[in-house]
């Protein structure tokens, strides 16, 4: 599937399906990120049922400590 | 000549927001890029008082991107906080500059913000600790913050208004351990100037009481990327910093990370809070990359950089060797664990 992850369209491998699925595949820590998709802010408790579907536009944000 | 007349010339400001900008204090916790950057635009810009904390010395390896400190300050090994005081007041003497050196933890912060009563808090930090400790005393006393972070080429700000925007324990639930720090992954000067970009037009808003940017603000500035997020539904009733039953865990004794010596084996123990399991699948790789030899098992992984031997174990303690000095491993293990 396609999504636009950041404003540029990436192709997903068939088992990310989930919020949760996806952060893993890009190595980003649940607890770092916040994700919103279709303009909507996905609460973590939600990451592992919040299904991703083609075409979806997903931002992530993680946060960084650096200074 | 009115040395703020261009500033008086953009229309939101004006006469009287300069006016008002003079009255302002505001408080910077840190001076390294972050900090050099967020004072020497604010007392350009005209503040009444800037009050900067830091626990730090100038150092050879600052000079490529903080930017109010010369090659005279690190052969000296100035203290950041009176480094910057002297390039500041060169700067602009009609602003008063108060220098702090001192590690920024819950005592210092609380007394500096029950005092000083700043009008807004820049967050200029390298680590979570801290922000969370920021983030409790910014509640505590009713202080806008300003959160900014970067690494590599990437960064993000946010503005916590208490009482209105959820604050960074909304958002984040708990400091992130492991995670990517300017030492393992580095940082280029225009990633650091984006930051304090919004955080100075932040301040500016705040000290002119003007509406803010209540979105989450990243980007990277080498790969060209730039969002906004609206994060005000992640406000938490329940939240211990912000919510209604307050206990501001981030000032609590118990919940601060416990730096200590280890007795007869030049070594400082550093426990976090909680224990829990510490993310170091990206730390490792960054080492890896980078030739440094890790060793890992079950329980620990240890490596050595800068001649210091870390162990860091699964429970999310770490040994420092080789120093009995708790400002020195406090400094390595927030420059290379965050």
């Amino acid at each position: 599937m396609y999504c636009i992850i950041n404003g540029e369209t990436i192709h997903l491998p068939a088992h990310v399906r989930t919020v949760a699925q996806l952060l893993h595949h890009f190595h980003i820590h649940k607890k770092i990120a916040i994700v919103e998709i279709n303009m909507h802010i996905v609460p973590k408790e939600d990451y592992e049922h919040t299904a991703i579907a083609d075409g979806d536009r997903i931002e992530i944000v993680h946060f960084v400590g650096g200074g | 000549m009115n040395r703020y007349s261009r500033q008086q010339l953009f229309a939101p400001i004006g006469e009287k927001g300069q006016q008002c900008i003079r009255k302002k204090h505001v408080l910077i916790i840190g001076a390294g890029a972050l900090g050099a950057a967020n004072a020497e635009t604010l007392v350009r810009a005209g503040v009444g008082k800037v009050t900067i904390v830091d626990r730090d010395y100038v150092e050879w390896s600052n000079l490529q991107r903080q930017q109010l400190y010369t090659e005279d300050d690190a052969a000296k090994q100035l203290p950041k906080a009176i480094a910057a005081f002297a390039h500041l007041q060169a700067i602009n003497h009609d602003v008063v500059v108060e220098p702090i050196v001192a590690d920024a933890d819950a005592r210092v912060l609380d007394r500096l913000v029950a005092r000083g009563r700043p009008d807004v808090i820049i967050d200029s930090t390298d680590n979570f600790d801290v922000r969370m400790i920021i983030n409790d005393v910014s509640q505590k006393y009713d202080v806008p913050w300003i959160y900014g972070a970067c690494v590599g080429s990437y960064g993000l700000s946010y503005v916590i208004i208490p009482n209105e925007t959820p604050c960074l324990r909304c958002l984040l639930e708990e400091v992130p351990l492991g995670i990517a720090t300017c030492d393992i992954a580095g940082i280029i000067s225009p990633a650091v100037h984006m930051v304090v970009a919004h955080q100075t037009a932040e301040a500016l808003k705040i000290c002119i009481h003007a509406p803010v940017n209540r979105k989450l603000v990243s980007f990277d500035i080498w790969h060209g990327q730039y969002r906004m997020i609206d994060v005000q539904k992640l406000k938490k009733d329940d939240c211990p910093s912000c919510g209604k039953t307050r206990t501001y865990p981030a000032l609590q004794y118990e919940n601060e990370t416990k730096f200590a010596v280890l007795c007869g084996r030049e070594t400082v123990q550093i426990r976090p809070a909680q224990r829990r399991e510490r993310e170091w699948t990206a730390l490792i790789s960054f080492l890896q990359q980078k030739g440094i030899q890790v060793v890992q098992n079950d329980y620990l992984c240890s490596f050595t950089v800068d001649g210091r031997r870390f162990v860091v174990f699964s429970d999310g303690r770490v040994f420092i060797h080789g120093t009995n000095d708790i400002q020195e491993a406090k400094k390595l293990y927030y420059q290379y664990l965050g």
